[in-house]
C-alpha cells in the first residue's frame, strides 16, 4: 500500500467536458498538441543528476527524451523511451507519475512539475500514428523461455527476452492479450486500440502468443518446465468479496466481473455484443482504489446514479487523486468513513446497509484504523452492488506447483533477482507483490528478464 | 480459430459438435469443461467436454438462448473463434466400488467420459439416463457401452421406466450396495435427486453450471455456496459434494440474466428471419 502523500493532482485542460464524456467510453483526456508538447518539454531543467529517472520503475532516460521533444524530434524521443519501455502509450496514461517521475521533478518544488506522463503519451501516440519503429534485437540464442500471463508483467518480460535473442512463448488464458489493460482498465482511461497496437509491437519482436491456453490446465507444469526458463506473470486476478449477508444475490459483482463484462466483453453494447451486464439505476461501489474509481465511472456511463462507499477518509483514498477528482466531477457521490455491512433484497438487490466508521489509532499501514460506530447504520438504495476491495494472486497455477514457496496472501515469494523457490522459475508483478500498479509489474518483469538472461548466459 | 469437424442434432433441441482443439484435447479429463466464444461479438459460455478423440473434443448442448441457438446453426467446416480449456477440476474417478451415474436431459452428455474413467479405475458402473420423453434421450448406445448396466427412464413412459431417474436410483440402491453417485442435469433435477442418496450418506457428486465469464477464477460470476463457503465453480468445481450445495442460490443466480437472454434470442431470431426473407438486401 502506498502511503506517501500524492502531489497535488493536476487535471489537464484537455479533459472532455463531463456532459460529453459520461455518455460514452471515449478517452477523457485529449492529450497535448505538438505545440503544447514542445512548450512543456522546453520547461525541463535538464538536470545533470535527474531525479525523475530515479522515480521511474523502468528507468526511462526522461531528460533525453524530453530534450528531443523540445527540439521537435518526436521520432528520436520515441526511440529513447522504447529502449526502456515497450508500452509507452499505456504507461503515459496509467502510471501514477505524481508519485514517481513527476513526484521527483525539481520544478514541482516551486511550480508545476513537468507533465512527463503526458509527454510520454504524446510521443508514443505520435509515433503510433506515423509508423512504429521497433527497437534493436539481438541474434537468436537458440534458447526458449515460457512466459505465463500476457498482462503488463508478461508482455514486458516477453519484449525484453525477445530483444535479448530468446525464443519466447507467451501463454494467455483469455482470448485477448493485455491482462488488466484489457479487462480491467476502462477504455475512457486507456483506449483498447492503443493497448492492441503496443501489444502488436511486442509480438512483432518475434514473441509467440498462445491465447486460450490456461497454464496448469492446457499446458501442464511439467511441460512448462521443459523450457530453459519460465517467467510467471499471472497477476492478481482473484477478486476478494466482503463476506456480507446477501453478497451472492444477483446484481452483486466483483469489480473484476463488472469491468470484464464491459471492458473485455463490451456489455455496454449489449445486445449488439452478446454479454449482458446489470446496468443498475442505483449503483453502490465499495472501495477506494483505482479499481473502485474505474468501476464507479463505468457504472456512471451505463446510466446509473453511483455512490462510492469507502471506509476511511477522502484523504486516505488509495486511488490516484486525478481519477477520484474526475469521478467526482462525473457526479459520483462519495460517502466516506462508511462500510457496507449487508446487501438487502430477496430475488435481487434493493439496498445496501452501511455503518459509519470513525478513525482510531494508526494501524500497520500508518493510517488511522477505521472502526464502526455503534448504532450508526443507514441504508443506500441500490439495485447493483460492486465490491472493489482488492484482488489476490491468481491461485490456480501456483497451487498446481506445490514446490513454489508462497506468502501468507498466496503471493509467490521471490528473491532480489525475481527467482522463485523453484530452479529456472522466475516471477514478477502482482503475483509476487499482491495487487499494485502496471508500471511496478513492468519494472519487476524487466529485472526478471535480465536475471533470466544472466542465468542462461552463465550456463 | 477452431474448426468444427462434425456437427449434428441428437434429439429435440439437443446438438453435438466435434471441434479441433489440440490444446484442450491433449490433457482433457472427465468432468472438465471448455469456454467457447463463437465470434468477435460472442459471449463466453462454458460447455462440458463430453468426449475426446485425437485432437478433437465433443460438446453437447441444448438450444436455450442466443449463443446455443447460433452454435446449433454452425456446421462442419465452420469455426469457433475461441476455445479455452480444459478448465475446472477433473472428476474424482478413483476406485469406489459400485458407482451410479445419473443423467437428466442434456446433462447426460457429461456421463460417458466419467463412466469410462471410472471403469478404467476398476469400478462397476451403472448408468441411469432420464428424460422427459423418448425423443429427448441421448447417448443411449454410448452409455450402454461405457457402463456395466444402463437403465432408462422417461417422465411420460415413452421409453424404459415410466417415472423419474431418481426412482430408478432408489431401485438400484434397494437391490445393491452403491459407493458413489454422480447426478448431472438441470439444477432442479440435481437438487431433488441428490435427496435420494442423502439419508444413506452415499458420496454424491453434482456438476454445477452457473453463469461464467472468464472460467479461470478471475471474476466470481460462478460463485456458489458449498458447505457454507463461497466457491468458484470454474476453478473449485464444477463438481461438488451434492449434499453440501446450496441449490436455491444456484437457481436464483442462474435467473440473473433471464430478461437479457430473452431479448438477445428474440433479436437473433428476428435477424435470422430477415436474412431468410432477404430483407437485409433491401
Amino acid at each position: 500500500m502506498n502511503t506517501s502523500v500524492p502531489a497535488k493532482a493536476v487535471i489537464t485542460m484537455h479533459d472532455r467536458t463531463v456532459e460529453q464524456r459520461i455518455h460514452d467510453f471515449y478517452e477523457v483526456d485529449g492529450g497535448f498538441t505538438p505545440e503544447e508538447a514542445i512548450a512543456e518539454a522546453q520547461r525541463c531543467l535538464q538536470c545533470k543528476k535527474p531525479l525523475c529517472v530515479k522515480g521511474c520503475p523502468v528507468s526511462i532516460d526522461i531528460p533525453a527524451f524530453i530534450r528531443e521533444v523540445a527540439s521537435g524530434d518526436f521520432k528520436k524521443a520515441a526511440a529513447i523511451i522504447k529502449e526502456q519501455n515497450m508500452l509507452p502509450a499505456i504507461c503515459g496514461r496509467v502510471c501514477p507519475q505524481e508519485v514517481q517521475c513527476e513526484g521527483e521533478c525539481l520544478l514541482g518544488l516551486k511550480e508545476k512539475p513537468i507533465s512527463i506522463g503526458e509527454l510520454e503519451r504524446f510521443v508514443a501516440d505520435t509515433e503510433r500514428t506515423q509508423g512504429m519503429v521497433l527497437p534493436e534485437k539481438k541474434a537468436s540464442t537458440g534458447r526458449r523461455v515460457a512466459v505465463v500471463g500476457a498482462g503488463p508483467a508478461g508482455l514486458t518480460a516477453s519484449a525484453e527476452l525477445a530483444r535479448m535473442g530468446y525464443h519466447v512463448t507467451l501463454f494467455e488464458s483469455l482470448h485477448a492479450a493485455g491482462g488488466v489493460l484489457m479487462y480491467g482498465i476502462p477504455a475512457f482511461r486507456l483506449p483498447k486500440e492503443i493497448v492492441k497496437a503496443e501489444i502488436d509491437a511486442v509480438l512483432s519482436l518475434g514473441v509467440e502468443l498462445k491465447l486460450n491456453h490456461l497454464v496448469g490446465r492446457s499446458v501442464t507444469v511439467k511441460e512448462l518446465l521443459n523450457y530453459d526458463a519460465v517467467f510467471l506473470g499471472t497477476g492478481a486476478g482473484l477478486p476478494y468479496f466482503m463476506g456480507l449477508p446477501g453478497e451472492n444475490l444477483p446484481g452483486v459483482y466483483s469489480a473484476n466481473e463488472f469491468l470484464t463484462r464491459v471492458n473485455l466483453m463490451h456489455a455496454d453494447s449489449f445486445p449488439v455484443y452478446d454479454t449482458p451486464v446489470k446496468k443498475g439505476s442505483c449503483v453502490v461501489v465499495a472501495g477506494g482504489g483505482n479499481v473502485a474509481m474505474d468501476a464507479a465511472r463505468v457504472a456512471r456511463r451505463l446510466g446509473g446514479k453511483v455512490t462510492l462507499v469507502y471506509r476511511r477518509r477522502e484523504e486516505d483514498l488509495p486511488a490516484r487523486e486525478a481519477e477520484s477528482l474526475r469521478a467526482k466531477e462525473e457526479g459520483i457521490e462519495f460517502v466516506m468513513c462508511a462500510n457496507p455491512v449487508k446487501i438487502l433484497g430477496d430475488q435481487g438487490i434493493t439496498g445496501v446497509e452501511c455503518v459509519r466508521m470513525e478513525m482510531c489509532d494508526p494501524d500497520q499501514s500508518g493510517r488511522p484504523e477505521p472502526a464502526p460506530i455503534q448504532g450508526s447504520h443507514f441504508t443506500i438504495d441500490a439495485d447493483v452492488f460492486i465490491a472493489a476491495i482488492g484482488q489476490g494472486p491468481n491461485p490456480l497455477l501456483i497451487s498446481e506447483i506445490p514446490e513454489l514457496k508462497r506468502g501468507k496472501r498466496g503471493n509467490v515469494i521471490v528473491d532480489d533477482e525475481f527467482r522463485t523457490s523453484m530452479p529456472r522459475v522466475f516471477a514478477g508483478g502482482d503475483v509476487a507483490t499482491g495487487a499494485a500498479t502496471v508500471i511496478l509489474a513492468m519494472g519487476a518483469a524487466k529485472s526478471a528478464a535480465l536475471a533470466i538472461d544472466k542465468m542462461l548466459r552463465e550456463e | 480459430m477452431y474448426t468444427i469437424k462434425k456437427a449434428g442434432q441428437l434429439a429435440d433441441k439437443v446438438y453435438q459438435m466435434w471441434v479441433l482443439a489440440p490444446h484442450v484435447a491433449r490433457h482433457a479429463q472427465a468432468g472438465q469443461f471448455v469456454i467457447f466464444r463463437i465470434d468477435e461479438k460472442g459471449e463466453r459460455i462454458p460447455l462440458t467436454i463430453s468426449a475426446v478423440d485425437g485432437d478433437s473434443i465433443r460438446v453437447i448442448f441444448m438450444t436455450i438462448g442466443k449463443t446455443t441457438t447460433h452454435l446449433a446453426a454452425l456446421q462442419a467446416g465452420d469455426h469457433i473463434l475461441d476455445v479455452a480449456g480444459p478448465l475446472g477440476k477433473p472428476s474424482e474417478t478413483h476406485t469406489f466400488g459400485t458407482c451410479v451415474l445419473v443423467g437428466g436431459g442434456v446433462g447426460t452428455a457429461s456421463l460417458p467420459i466419467i463412466a469410462r474413467a471410472l471403469k478404467a479405475s476398476g469400478n462397476r458402473v451403472i448408468g441411469i439416463v432420464g428424460a422427459r420423453n423418448a425423443g429427448l434421450l441421448i447417448l443411449e448406445d454410448e452409455m450402454s457401452k461405457a457402463c456395466d448396466e444402463l437403465l432408462i427412464s422417461t417422465d411420460d413412459g415413452t421409453k424404459g421406466f415410466h417415472g423419474f431417474a431418481a426412482d430408478l436410483l432408489k431401485q438400484v440402491m434397494a437391490r445393491e450396495r452403491v459407493d458413489a453417485v454422480w447426478i448431472i442435469g438441470p439444477a432442479m433435477m440435481m437438487k431433488v435427486t441428490c435427496e435420494v442418496t442423502r439419508p444413506a450418506g452415499i458420496k454424491t457428486f453434482v456438476s454445477l453450471n452457473p453463469v461464467m465469464v472468464d472460467g479461470t477464477g478471475m471474476c466470481g460470476s460462478c460463485r456458489v455456496i458449498v458447505d457454507g463457503e463461497t466457491k468458484f465453480a470454474c476453478v473449485d468445481g464444477p463438481e461438488f459434494d451434492a449434499h453440501k450445495v446450496d441449490f436455491n442460490l444456484l437457481m436464483g443466480r442462474l435467473r440473473t440474466y433471464q430478461p437479457e437472454e430473452k431479448e438477445s434470442l428474440e433479436r437473433y431470431n428476428e435477424h435470422i428471419c430477415s436474412c431468410k426473407s432477404g430483407d437485409h438486401h433491401a
